[in-house]
């Protein structure tokens, strides 16, 4: 278990998820440093999701704490977890299919309306939602959707932002335009954390690095050793860099 | 990322218009069947009034069903008091009702429909704090909740007012209809028809225009999301139940006015009626709701006429012939 430091914007603490009879998660600890990329990798079915969903209060623990910017939020509802500062991009983008693109993002602003020079910023990492701006989400590609997720993850400023798998089922070269969108946004000063499944996606935009295995952290450390660790990754994860797509 | 996504072509937006055309196409299918241009005028006049009644008192229930997947088989508990709400206003009003001025009609109408609207509205805050509030996620809890809450408010109504119908005579100036050639068209039922699409009009601006319909229409799509996003979607849930209860007060008092009578069990008797109308339109869906209500006043009124022995059962063949073709109902919104 880390050390508690005043730089974490996130810490778990001892926490257990039982989803329905299903104890998902055995006793999670880690914390979370501001202005950094935590990745979290692991195997499927290693609790990685179900991690961001009780962090977001959508799978609230049954046990152990869940601190958030100095505050206990293990028994906070989704919406006061989201109130605080914790943007969510979930596996599956979850974008609003009857909605246009405009008002996708006119719901995540929560502070009321669109500010158009984050819009901007956002159209210079997306300019495909500025063409489609008016258009209904539910007729965009699957990256198109993704960009969007993201998108209204940051369309205003948050403390921390989750996101699982962004990479799922995208085309190689989108994968590419969204690792250096994730980059732009980690150098803008955001906390995230971020699942991924891709140990090429992980090693390009991550500062620390997490690995969970049945619900519990077993490694925890910087990206780059990991990333210089062949026999680690293979220990951990079951690939090598040269097999890991 | 831009550039692969800039050279996309613009997606195609897929307008499904053919549920569109469904009310149009039997209409116009039953010219020939019917033989007089001006019954089936009539009977087509009947059917969109009856429709827009029933659009009103159903177009809550969709919503309440999509946002937060709760089935309320309390709902036709709202119309019946809708109903009898209105005839406290109506009843001592009599001179104002019965005269032949419209505006005096309206003087007694329109308090009536608002004070309905208010109450149903009030009772509906009622049910989802005390019956439906500790059963959400159950269905079969709700079904059993919600019915018994029906039950208690259709006695209490047999209580108060004892179990005779209650006459509610048409407003002096609503009664009779214009004439126009061979046709006549019931004035009552011509209100009926603009109060309906002034109604369907106004929750198309709200949930179109609106940020809170904007809300709503995601909330129905995937409530999680909207969570996520930071709304407390159950006080958003609270003010449609209450708006929908209050839509289908106003629907009692129109069905009321239109049967000119009202009685305890007249919320029951139209449940089925609504239920097949939110499921043949797709459950959370507007639209959907539109078209089914006049899909199923117009089998009901033209099958009454053509074959009268199928007119009980037209509206269950309607709603399986739909959900065999379209079994999500004609426009689906949730994945439910």
């Amino acid at each position: 278990m880390n050390q508690p430091s005043a730089n974490d914007v996130l810490r778990l603490d001892g926490v257990h998820t039982h989803i329905a009879q299903y104890h998902i998660l055995h006793g999670v600890d880690f914390a979370v440093p501001e202005g950094r990329t935590t990745m979290l990798l692991g195997r499927n079915g290693a609790g990685k999701t179900t991690t961001l969903r009780t962090i977001m209060g959508m799978s609230p623990p049954s046990s152990g704490t869940i601190t958030f910017a100095n505050e206990r939020t293990e028994k906070k509802s989704t919406p006061d977890i989201a109130t605080l500062g914790v943007g969510y991009v979930p596996e599956s983008m979850s974008v609003f299919s009857d909605l246009t693109v405009k008002e996708n993002l006119i719901l995540a602003a929560r502070e009321g309306a669109l500010d158009t020079q984050r819009v901007e910023w956002i159209f210079g990492f997306f300019p495909a939602l500025k063409r489609f701006w008016l258009t209904r989400a539910g007729s965009l590609s699957g990256g198109q959707k993704q960009m969007l997720s993201i998108a209204r993850a940051i369309v205003e400023p948050r403390k921390l932002l989750l996101i699982d798998e962004p990479t799922k089922g995208l085309a190689p070269a989108i994968v590419v335009n969204l690792i250096e969108c994730l980059s732009e946004v980690r150098k803008s000063g955001a906390t995230i954390l971020l699942v991924e499944q891709n140990f090429r996606v992980a090693e390009a935009i991550g500062d620390n690095v997490l690995v969970m295995d049945n619900g519990k952290i077993i490694h925890r450390g910087t990206m780059s050793d990991l990333a210089n660790d062949t026999p680690l990754q293979e220990r951990l994860l079951g690939l090598s860099l040269e097999t890991h797509q | 990322m831009s550039e692969l996504a800039m050279n996309e072509p613009l997606p195609k937006v897929a307008r499904d218009w053919i549920p569109l055309l469904l009310p149009v196409a039997l209409s116009l299918a039953m010219i020939p069947l019917i033989g007089s241009p001006s019954t089936w005028v009539t009977l087509t006049i009947a059917s969109l009034a009856m429709g827009m009644m029933i659009f009103i008192m159903a177009s809550g229930l969709t919503l309440v069903f999509g946002l937060m997947d709760v089935l309320n088989f309390g709902h036709g508990a709202f119309i019946a008091v809708g109903a009898y709400v209105a005839t406290l206003i109506l009843v001592p009003m009599a001179g104002y009702v019965q005269a032949d001025s419209l505006w005096l009609n309206l003087a007694a109408l329109a308090p009536a429909a608002l004070l309905s609207m208010a109450v149903s509205g009030a009772l509906g805050l009622v049910f989802e704090r005390v019956l439906i509030l500790p059963v959400y996620g159950n269905h079969l809890k709700q079904i059993l909740i919600t019915m018994g809450g029906l039950i208690v408010t259709e006695q209490a109504l047999y209580a108060m007012w004892g179990p005779e119908r209650i006459p509610l005579p048409l407003p002096g100036s609503l009664r009779g209809s214009f004439i126009f050639g061979d046709i006549a068209v019931a004035k009552y039922r011509v209100l009926a028809m603009i109060v309906g699409i002034v109604v369907f009009g106004f929750i198309l601006l709200i949930l179109n225009r609106t940020k809170i319909g904007l809300l709503i229409r995601a909330g129905v799509e995937n409530r999680e999301m909207v969570e996520a996003l930071g709304y407390k979607i159950k006080r958003l849930f609270l003010g449609v139940f209450m708006a929908g209860s209050a839509l289908a007060g106003l629907g009692g008092i129109m069905w009321g006015l239109y049967r000119e009578e009202v009685h305890a069990s007249m919320g029951g008797d139209l449940l089925v009626l609504i239920f097949i109308v939110i499921i043949i339109g797709g459950l959370g869906s507007i639209g959907g709701c539109f078209i089914g209500a006049i899909l199923v006043a117009m089998v009901a009124n033209y099958g009454g006429f053509l074959i009268p022995k199928l007119a009980l059962i037209s509206n269950i063949l309607l709603m399986v012939t739909i959900l065999m073709w379209r079994p999500r109902g004609l426009y689906p919104v949730t994945n439910r």
